[in-house]
């Protein structure tokens, strides 16, 4: 399946935040946004997970979702949105409940994620007694257990230490090199978008225009071995985006 | 050179953290008990003023032995129990729909505001030519004044639930139902046992003014007896049997909690 986002544009009341946005998620392909604080990242991913609406503009699927998908459309958070009163394994089950699936099946889904995300020994514990990069694993782990076939994260890294985000990374690309889902990466660190992107999307500051689309051809399992080419890419995309960056900081919240 | 000064760095980061001090809760009590003992057996405490300790030991004995403790703490308990329930099952309802439905909140949520100040025992007698003088009257007192703080810690809570996690629930395309049951609810529950605490501390102050108007047995109508007679013993042991029951209902509310929130540790 693949997403094509067409013209969309959206305002909070005299706020316009997205103007004319338009590109495509091909199936299998992590595309990665970025650009200054504020300038519509967020909002537009929730368009694209259908939480909001836009004012203007369409978000379309082409080609059905696989039919094992549960979920077409999944989201990893930013701070995890982990229930605190469910254990890691009772997270899992949350998002599979309603589906009916029958106590061997939803048993067999819950023990094979916790196994893709390293888990399977912290299957009883609560939230509060993991670490964030461990959080941010079981959210993983939940959104894999209804076979997405679109992955959308916002900033799913912002909350974690380097080393951890490090780790994460790694294991992001391991996934992706095992199940090629396809995702929208939503950051503001232009290291995880060239790790992890095959198309890098630049937006301007506020109200959030396409600046510019960068494609990077490097096979996502090569990159932590040229990370000199990927310096050269780091470095023009700051480059767009250094400027917008200064302005938007500068700019006052709420108009 | 002058030899340089050696000292530990001076520690002030003590205090503004509550210990544990098991012990000191129940000396206190015992001590105060002893002196007031001591006071009234030597005459410091004018009996008519307060009868000792053991005076009121005695009463107690008394009821027990005469089996009549069991009538008063069994109509008292009865009415307190149905009267909480029905008002605290109102009340979470109200209050979920309240937090939940914007016509609902519109709506009720002014009432609300309106009536939870007033003091219940005010509308008393209303109540009594509403209900008759029997057990409606004192259940509805009850039920009242459970109603209204059960429905505000209730829509409190749900209006502080995170909303990322409702976000979460819709983003996995859980049912309106499911997110109800399993986000909103258990998310307001720390906002909602709190507020059972203080719905039963007001249910135990109104079961007693209840009491007060027509009521043959009950811990309010004994206490009412006594303090006509001027039976400051058995009035003090009434007040200690409500003191009893106050701390009994706030164990098992703690109990609850510990059980419902173990989660937040
Ligand atoms: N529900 C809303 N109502 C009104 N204004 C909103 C709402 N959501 C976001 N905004 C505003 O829209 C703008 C874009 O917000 P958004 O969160 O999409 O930005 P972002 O690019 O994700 O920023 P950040 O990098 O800080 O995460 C901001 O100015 C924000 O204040
Ligand atoms: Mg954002």
């Amino acid at each position: 399946m693949d997403l094509k986002i067409r013209d969309v544009g959206h305002a909070y009341g005299p706020l316009t935040v997205l103007d004319g946005i338009g590109f495509e998620v091909p199936a299998g392909r992590i595309v990665c946004i970025v650009g200054p604080s504020g300038c519509g990242k967020s909002t537009l991913l929730r368009m694209i997970g259908g939480l909001e609406r836009p004012d203007s503009g369409e978000i379309l699927q082409v080609g059905a979702p696989p039919a094992a998908s549960l979920n077409p459309l999944t989201f990893i958070f930013q701070d995890f949105a982990l229930l605190p009163w469910r254990s890691v394994e009772g997270n899992i089950r949350l998002v599979l409940e309603d589906h009916r699936l029958g106590a061997a099946e939803t048993e067999r889904i819950v023990a094979g994620v916790l196994a893709r995300t390293n888990l399977t020994e912290f299957r009883k514990a609560w939230p509060r007694q993991l670490s964030g990069g461990m959080r941010q694993r079981v959210a993983i782990a939940r959104a894999l257990a209804v076979s997405p076939a679109v992955m959308l994260m916002d900033e799913p890294l912002s909350a974690l230490d380097a080393q951890t985000r490090e780790l994460l990374m790694a294991d992001l690309v391991a996934l992706w090199e095992r199940e090629r889902f396809s995702a929208v990466y939503v950051t503001h660190n232009l290291a995880e978008a060239v790790r992890l992107g095959h198309r890098v999307i630049v937006l301007s500051r506020r109200p959030g225009r396409i600046r510019e689309i960068v494609d990077i051809d490097m096979p996502l399992g090569e990159r932590t071995g040229r990370m000199a080419e990927l310096e050269a890419h780091q470095s023009r995309l700051w480059a767009l985006i250094r400027d917008e960056a200064e302005a938007a900081e500068k700019e006052l919240v709420g108009g | 050179m002058a030899e340089k000064q050696v000292q530990p760095v001076p520690f002030r980061g003590g205090g503004f953290t509550a210990r544990k001090l098991g012990l000191v809760g129940p000396l206190v009590f015992v001590a105060i008990v002893a002196l007031w003992e001591i006071g009234c057996r030597t005459g410091v405490i004018p009996p008519l003023v307060l009868p000792a300790p053991s005076e009121v030991y005695a009463a107690l004995a008394r009821l027990v032995e005469t089996g009549l403790i069991w009538d008063h703490l069994g109509a008292s308990l009865q009415r307190l129990v149905v009267g909480w329930s029905l008002g605290t099952v109102l009340g979470v309802a109200v209050g979920l729909s309240i937090g939940l439905f914007s016509l609902a909140r519109a709506g009720l949520a002014p009432i609300v505001a309106a009536i939870f100040p007033v003091p219940k025992i005010a509308l008393l007698p209303l109540f009594v030519i509403w209900f008759g003088i029997g057990e409606g009257s004192k259940v509805a007192t009850i039920l009242f004044g459970t109603f209204f703080p059960t429905v505000v810690a209730t829509y409190g809570g749900v209006d502080n639930v995170d909303r990322t996690l409702i976000r979460m629930g819709q983003s996995f395309g859980l049912s309106w139902f499911s997110i109800v049951r399993k986000i909103i609810l258990p998310g307001a529950l720390p906002a909602i046992l709190p507020g059972f605490r203080i719905s039963a501390a007001i249910a135990i102050v109104l079961l007693v003014a209840a009491e007060m108007i027509g009521a043959e047995y009950g811990i309010g109508a004994y206490i009412l007896l006594a303090g006509s007679l001027m039976a400051t013993d058995e009035l003090i042991a009434g007040v200690a049997i409500l003191s009893a029951i106050g701390l009994v209902v706030n164990w098992l509310i703690g109990r609850a909690e510990r059980a419902l929130l173990a989660w937040r540790r």
